[in-house]
């Protein structure tokens, strides 16, 4: 029952003692607000005290003002000296309780079965409340923008501060927006090495974090409000205990720590207390990376891959592209090895086999799904083929996939690179170390550091030994700062039931979570938008972490906690950031802070490279166990499950199963047959102990016989929003069994449950799945190969690299036989010859000059280049721009082959434009409101088929088919080629979104933009229209930034430049997937790529000319392996990647 | 003012041989022929026995004379009752949001504009029947035009409420329409939406005046046959100070005739015009040049098929069956046995052109999609109904049998809603990006709305039949005259015909 408070019965009257309210300051007041609210408390004036009597001293009970006190405060006070009222003087946070005492509100404890107008309503009473904060001064602390000083500030410009998220313990440079001291969008920051200007969904959500009107905004005590001070005095109280036994009972529980600060305040602690424990736990904790390096080289390193000029890559089970601390960078590097232009046709090849479909292997050449068990006994075949020593035999020893994949990394020495994964075994991390020395990649595309973690422990032996010396009552004061092991821990350890043997249980967090609710206390943590700390990011690299906004509730930093705890309780953060960097820094000190403030990173702070040499001496193959095996994996979006409150990320679809507000068993096609169950049926897992209950997901590209759930759902006590959704699969989880294990027994059930999918409804049909079907036309999850449906074009780079030109020739239709030219080209590339010939240049025009003599509103539009613009005359809009320069016609081309489906950009354009969330009903209702969806497209065999990804915006057709049917003429063309929607025109007749051919277009069906919750009003952007009900919504080319820059532009006088105008999709991307500029220009980037012989337009045929086009996927399987695995020469969707098939 | 003598006045009901009494006028004694008593009014149009007067006094004494009758109470309260679940539904919408129904991207147009387009079909019958015969002389149908143009006028108004309810913000609807604003702006006249809103205003407004005019000289009859003065004053009022003079005669007849040509074109422009909404779209089994041809006559079909399921109770509770015979429902049925097939040769053409076409989308929906698709069942119920169900009306049996032709028509107007729910939501389940496709399930609200509309349409259509002459009197004066005389004098003589081609 984890709602239930249960205090320890020896401790509960100490606490009671504790809660009585200090007598030297809760004065006056009746409600009154004396900071400038207009609530009509008279103000006193400057150092005159108003009469008591004035302001309510009728009220008997309550104390005086304690004059000496007061006078005493004022005489301390530093910078600010004004002050506003009394209650303000005297104390704030008790002024507060007085303000709650007028306006009494539900504890938010009690807000889980709160319905939603109960709580739109008790929001009312919170915007009082957030007033009153929001007058109280701005502290005196000076935080640096990125390149405006803060005198610039106008109104309506926004300004770029940069900072740095802390995920999983290592840091990400941001830079973030700021309207009006509110950030209002985070982007990455460019000069940040593991961030490189770009970021992934999750960051970018914690954006809606911060402003969640869910987050914890009080200091509860057995989860009623109480104060700060009560809680520093009973801390101070405890500590102070404590200290004759020199901190033995002393504990502390952190997240992975990296950051300087709180590690020099963490020592401090522990030299205080010499006794006390520092334990860690996080679900993410990277031991096995930890134990797999102690194992190659007997000491703690850091592993960091470098993908820079690497050809050949093998993961083993590792999601590098989006999982870990390093993901955006490496999907940067990995994006970059892989950029194909018709002069640059190299790009490497990557390998993949893994446990359960990722966007990783959906982005190699060749994927193999395989049980996790069986990944050690692949990797040992791996090294034995490359000739690692002591590697031993294995199953797999004799496969060809293993042979071939052996060759190919041996063939590129120092530019290959093996990269385990962080939830398989250590033995596979030290094997994986041992492949790479063999391959010549140490030094190259693999280094090796100094531990960049503050305290590197494992993880699970931590909190074990945490958790075994609280049930030995060992443990008096524990202080669990960030995460949430009462739900997260390994079910075995019981850790909430070993919480209890605790008599002073504190939580720090933004959340009034599970643990919250099981500690004595519980006090709210600041968002790392409104809090100062340090933090280091994967390479080493420090940043400041400095805030946008002053803490919207009365959070505190964890530096603030542990200063209480060294005795220093009044310290601000910022004090003491600041004061450990004076203390590092020698010279001139306000400079270099501001520059590092400035910056966002501070120089010469990497990691030390180390030199370690691998062993080749392994543990012995354990054997893997039989039956169904189990992988646990954090959820794609909600992760470990401290995002589950994020509406953004719940509804952003999962990028293979679509699946959004739940998670699901991923069963293999097969495994579903061969258990007779089907999708969606719910079955019951029971491993060990534990037993839940899921949905099946059927899910092509999982191994047989394995089960993966993913983690982070099930959440008894979070939000509004992310509260009752999905099963809690940390039930079945173990310390034995972190990431996987065999033993599962499935049981099935009568019962279905729907899950919420935004792509194909209609799922696979597993009773096909033991034999290579082709693609079944009644199966939409099937590539359109049948219905000639060119969405997504894929092609071999050998292919490509031949004649780049070759796309060029249209493929026959299904059923065709092939025409003249088509076969000549064919029988000419089948010889090897040039087979580019003028005539062929004309049959590709030809379709587009017939298109230009047909008779239309618009002209003759459509140029004879397959840039898609006349580089000469744009005649469709001879529009001119300020100062006489020619309008630009903004254009968009996506890169399929450098895309990998991670969503950011999903995730992106929803903080930029306001976008609402909708819910699970509403999304599977098909309502779902993203501008930029990524689909996913399956092609081949259903074991294991190719997956696609085509992130679809708004194509901005020329002649676009939503803008002639509007009657009212609210969607219409700009002189500057995009297709507008002016919402306030709209009436909503969705005419123009049943005539999309693409749907895009979106609908507001209810009202769902969030309207009535004042924090999330401060999240939006104020460049952007919030929609109302009734109105249809679109994809704009983020045109409040294209306006931006034509307005500094026409400031400046000079006509746009490439690069002025970045939307928010392309922003965002790890992979810089998305062009986008002005394509009259020829020398941008839009213009150059649109002008590759890959570039093509969706649905061109129905005569939209897409503004938005794409760069066919190119692919460098290994034709060795062709056929084998999910690469794609077999599966050709275009009819143009195998012509020798076709004829 | 000419005043119908009251000893004129009769009681002579259906069944019942009219006994040859003084009453009778001279004339009429001498030249009428007595007839054997043909209860099934197989091969007349009119029943033999009817005189001037005995057709004014049955069709008026409904209004004027007839107690409000128990079963005329109870189809009243079940039609106020769907009518008050409309005014929920419509309230509710008006609250919420269009969200309410099943509507979803990509199908975007459900229940409520399949409604929309069923209703416009529905209310093509009376304007056919009343300007189209009428300018190709069908003197049949003058026992069932007033009846079938009210149907008409009530259809279109159900109709018209669902383009103002089906958008999402209701309260700017108006911008639809021209008006000078400050906004400068006017509405998109490539939008084939605005197209509906002229055609289906159009279609309205001539058809009410149709309805009006043809109404006045029987409103006039109706003033004079009432007994309660505010009665005649307020019918009179209508009636526009009709004298039954030969010059209000002659502009009657001229207007009258003018206003059937107007109507004529109309009858085919409005539901080209709906189905230009489709046609005008790129929605693959929307996009086709078949739809106008196929829509009127679907339209015209389900339009006759309404009239006999209106026209059979009609003529049973108000004891008409020699007025509405059984040529008129006979008749009705050829119609719909020609525009049903139509409508099917309709169907295979679209099958034929979407293979014909070689185009991927096209072929995908009518083969995978329509036929073999999720909603297949409704595609082939849909073939069943309008393409076998409907041969049944080539038997002379079944289209002589008001059962039969009654579960026919039956069947034709819930077929018809059906065709509609195949080509316009079901089309855009499935479009071009399989990414993006999604099934469709219509709410409970979809559904409460619609049943809320027949409520509509019923609670007009009693009113009406409790308030108006459900049969044009004058016509039918002018039809007994023809049966009865013009015949036995000589058909065709201008001089006894009043230049009437018979």
């Amino acid at each position: 029952m984890p709602n239930e408070f249960k205090p320890a019965q020896n401790n509960s009257e100490k606490l009671m003692e504790i809660n009585v309210l200090p007598n030297e300051s809760d004065s006056c007041g009746s409600g009154g607000c004396g900071s400038g609210c207009g609530c009509g408390t008279p103000k006193s004036a400057s150092g005159q005290f108003i009469p008591l009597t004035a302001i309510g001293a009728a009220e008997p009970l309550r104390p005086p003002l304690d004059m000496e006190k007061l006078r005493k405060k004022l005489a301390n006070q530093n910078g600010q000296k004004y002050w506003r009222s009394l209650e303000e003087l005297a104390d704030d946070s008790q002024f507060k309780e007085l303000v709650d005492r007028e306006f009494p509100r539900q504890a938010p404890g009690s807000w889980q079965g709160v319905s939603r107008r109960d709580f739109l309503r008790l929001m009312g009473a919170g915007l009082a409340l957030a007033g009153l904060s929001g007058c109280a001064r701005q502290p005196d602390e000076h935080i640096t923008p990125y390149v405006k000083m803060p005198e610039d500030t106008l109104p309506g410009r926004p300004l770029f501060y940069a900072t740095a998220e802390t995920r999983n313990g290592f840091g990400r440079g941001l830079l973030v927006r700021s309207n009006m001291a509110r950030p209002t969008k985070i982007d990455g920051n460019p000069d940040h090495p593991t961030s490189l200007g770009s970021t992934d969904a999750i960051t970018q959500a914690t954006l809606l974090s911060m402003y969640d009107p869910d987050r914890s905004q009080r200091v509860l005590l057995k989860g009623e409000d109480s104060q700060w001070n009560s809680f520093v005095e009973a801390v101070t109280v405890a500590v102070e205990k404590q200290k004759s036994a020199g901190g033995a009972g002393l504990r502390i529980l952190t997240e992975t720590v990296t950051s300087p600060t709180l590690t020099s305040q963490m020592q401090a602690l522990l030299k205080k207390f010499p006794k006390a424990q520092w334990h860690q736990w996080e679900v993410n904790n990277r031991d096995n990376v930890k134990q797999g390096a102690r194992m190659s080289f007997g000491r703690d390193v850091q592993t960091v891959y470098s993908l820079k000029s690497v050809k050949t890559i093998l993961s083993l089970d590792a999601n590098f592209l989006h999982e870990g601390p390093d993901s955006v960078r490496l999907a940067r590097e990995f994006a970059d090895g892989r950029r194909v232009r018709h002069d640059k046709t190299e790009m490497n090849r990557l390998y993949v086999v893994e446990s359960t479909p990722t966007i990783t292997g959906t982005s190699a050449d060749h994927s193999w799904p395989l049980k996790a068990s069986d990944i050690e006994p692949f990797t040992r075949a791996i090294a034995a083929a490359v000739g690692v020593a002591g590697a031993g035999e294995s199953t797999f020893s004799a496969d060809k996939r293993v042979q071939e994949m052996a060759k190919d990394l041996l063939a590129n020495p120092g530019k290959s690179l093996v990269i385990p994964g962080e939830y398989q075994p250590p033995v596979v991390h030290a094997l994986a170390h041992a492949i790479n020395a063999r391959l010549g990649a140490v030094g190259k595309s693999v280094k090796y550091t100094e531990m960049v973690e503050a305290n590197p422990a494992v993880h699970t032996d931590s909190l074990s030994a945490l958790v075994a010396d609280m049930n030995a009552g060992k443990v008096q004061n524990l202080f669990i700062l960030g995460g949430n092991p009462v739900y997260d821990a390994p079910a075995d350890l019981k850790f909430s039931e070993a919480l209890q043997k605790v008599s002073l249980t504190a939580h720090v967090g933004l959340y009034n979570d599970e643990t919250a609710s099981w500690c004595n206390w519980h006090v709210p943590q600041t968002h790392y938008l409104e809090e100062w700390s340090d933090v280091r990011a994967y390479d080493g690299t420090t940043s400041i972490v400095q805030p946008l906004i002053a803490p919207l509730y009365e959070g505190k930093s964890f530096h603030e906690i542990l200063a209480v705890l060294l005795g220093q309780a009044n310290r601000k953060g910022y004090e003491i950031v600041r004061e450990y960097w004076r203390g590092k820094h020698s010279g001139d000190f306000e400079t270099w802070w501001r520059k590092v403030l400035n910056n966002g990173v501070m120089e010469n702070t990497t990691a030390k490279p180390v030199s370690v040499t691998a062993k080749s001496t392994f543990p012995a193959p354990t054997s893997a166990g039989s039956g169904l095996e189990i992988c646990f994996r954090p959820d794609f979006h909600v992760g470990d499950g401290r995002y589950a409150n994020s509406g953004w990320l719940q509804e952003l679809p999962r990028p293979l199963t679509k699946v959004t507000w739940d998670n699901a068993a991923l069963v293999s096609p097969a495994t579903a047959q061969e258990q007779g169950i089907a999708q969606e049926q719910v079955i019951e897992l029971d491993l060990g102990d534990g037993r839940i209950t899921l949905p099946v997901f059927v899910l092509p590209g999982q191994p047989d016989n394995s089960i993966t759930v993913q983690l982070g759902y099930g959440r008894t006590k979070c939000g509004q929003v992310g509260g009752g959704v999905g099963s809690d699969t940390y039930l079945l989880r173990t310390s034995k069994a972190l990431w996987f294990t065999s033993g599962l027994q499935l049981k099935k059930t009568n019962d279905f449950y729907h899950l919420a999918t935004t792509q194909h409804h209609h799922t696979i049909d597993f009773k096909t799945a033991d034999t290579n079907v082709p693609d079944d036309p009644n199966d939409p999850t099937a590539l359109e190969t049948e219905h000639g449906r060119d969405v997504i074009k894929v092609i071999p780079i050998a292919e490509f690299a031949k004649d780049p030109n070759f796309f060029l020739v249209p493929a026959p239709m299904a059923d065709e036989a092939p025409d003249e030219t088509q076969k000549t080209y064919r029988a000419k590339r089948a010889a090897g010859e040039n087979a580019k010939t003028e005539a062929l240049e004309e049959k590709s025009h030809e379709g587009m000059d017939a298109a230009n003599d047909l008779p239309s509103f618009y002209g003759p539009i459509w140029p004879s280049d397959r840039t898609g613009i006349d580089k000469n005359n744009v005649p469709t809009y001879k529009g001119v721009g300020y100062g006489g320069n020619p309008t630009p016609q903004w254009a968009m081309t996506i890169d399929l082959t450098t895309c990998i489906g991670c969503n950011a950009c999903t995730i992106g354009c929803q903080a930029e434009n306001n976008i609402a969330t909708v819910g699970k009903y509403q999304t599977s209702m098909g309502r779902e409101m993203h501008w930029i969806r990524v689909d996913r497209y399956y092609d081949g065999d259903v074991a294991n088929p190719a997956t696609h990804h085509q992130p679809l915006p708004c194509m901005q057709c020329e002649k676009a088919p939503c803008e002639y049917v509007c009657p009212v003429e609210a969607t219409s063309h700009s002189v500057e080629g995009i297709n507008e929607q002016t919402y306030n025109r709209c009436v909503g007749t969705r005419y123009c979104s049943n005539n999309c051919p693409y749907k895009v277009r979106r609908f507001n069906f209810l009202q769902y933009s969030e309207l009535a919750s004042p924090t999330i009003s401060l999240m939006h952007n104020p460049n952007v229209t919030t929609r109302a009900r009734g109105v249809m919504e679109k994809c704009t080319y983020c045109v409040q930034r294209i306006n931006d820059a034509r307005w500094h532009a026409e400031v400046d006088n000079r006509p746009m430049k490439d690069g002025d105008v970045v939307t928010a999709c392309q922003q965002v991307c790890p992979t810089n997937a998305i062009s986008f500029g002005n394509v009259v220009d020829q020398t941008s980037e839009v213009y150059k790529t649109k002008a590759e012989p890959h570039n093509y337009g969706v649905l061109t045929d129905l005569n939209t000319y897409p503004r938005t086009t794409y760069l066919a996927r190119l692919r460098n399987p290994n034709p060795k392996l062709e056929g084998d695995g999910a690469s794609q020469t077999d599966h050709d969707n275009s009819g143009n990647a195998a012509p020798e098939a076709a004829l | 003012m000419p005043k119908q003598p009251a000893e004129l006045e009769t009681e002579v009901t259906g069944g019942e041989k009219p006994s040859g009494d003084s009453r009778r006028s001279l004339r009429d004694m001498l030249t009428s022929v007595p007839q054997q008593y043909d209860p099934e009014m197989q091969n007349q149009i009119i029943g033999s026995h009817h005189t001037l007067e005995s057709v004014t006094a049955q069709i008026s004494d409904i209004a004027l004379k007839r107690p409000i009758s128990l079963g005329w109470l109870i189809s009243m309260f079940v039609s106020l009752s769907l009518l008050a679940l409309m005014f929920v539904s419509v309230m509710y919408l008006i609250l919420e949001g269009v969200g309410i129904w099943g509507v979803n991207v990509p199908v975007g147009w459900g229940v409520g504009i399949l409604s929309f387009v069923w209703w416009i079909g529905i209310g093509h019958a009376g304007t056919l029947i009343s300007a189209i015969l009428l300018l190709l002389h069908q003197n049949w149908r003058t026992s069932i035009n007033r009846f079938a143009e009210a149907m008409t006028l009530m259809a279109v108004c159900c109709a018209g409420l669902y383009p103002l309810l089906h958008v999402g913000r209701h309260q700017y609807v108006y911008w639809m329409l021209p008006f000078p604003n400050t906004m400068g702006l006017w509405p998109q006249f490539r939008s084939p939406l605005i197209w509906d809103v002229f055609a289906v205003s159009t279609y309205f407004t001539v058809s009410l005046v149709f309805w009006y005019i043809g109404l006045v000289p029987d409103l006039a009859t109706m003033r004079d046959r009432a007994k309660a003065p505010w009665l005649k004053k307020f019918i009179g009022f209508f009636a526009l100070g009709w004298r039954y003079s030969t010059r209000h005669w002659q502009r009657y007849n001229a207007v009258y005739l003018i206003l059937a040509g107007l109507s004529t074109p109309l009858v085919l422009s409005v539901h080209t015009t709906v189905s230009w909404d489709f046609a005008a779209g790129i929605v693959p089994g929307w996009h086709g040049t078949i739809f106008p041809q196929y829509f009127v006559a679907g339209a015209v079909y389900a339009g006759f098929a309404m009239v006999i399921n209106l026209g059979v109770p009609l003529r049973s509770f108000f004891r008409m069956k020699d007025l509405i015979t059984m040529k008129h429902l006979e008749n009705c049925g050829k119609f719909m046995c020609i525009t049903g097939n139509i409508v099917f040769y309709g169907y295979i053409m679209e099958v034929f052109t979407a293979w014909y076409s070689g185009v991927v989308f096209e072929r995908y929906l009518t083969f995978d999609n329509r036929m073999f698709g999720p909603y297949a069942w409704s595609f082939w119920l849909l073939i069943f109904c309008n393409g076998v169900f409907i041969q049944l009306i080539w038997f002379k049996k079944i289209r002589t049998s008001i059962w039969g032709l009654y579960i026919v028509a039956l069947v034709v107007n819930f077929a018809m809603w059906l065709e509609r729910l195949v080509l316009i939501p079901f089309s855009l389940t499935r479009d071009y990006l399989p990414s993006s496709w999604h099934m469709y399930y219509p709410s409970f609200w979809d559904y409460a709305t619609f049943a809320g509309t027949l409520g509509l349409f019923f609670t007009l259509f009693f009113i009406f039949v409790r308030l108006l002459p459900t049969i044009s009197m004058v016509e039918m004066r002018e039809l007994v005259h023809h049966e009865h005389h013009v015949d036995e004098l000589g058909a065709n003589d201008p001089a006894v015909t009043g230049g009437l081609k018979v």
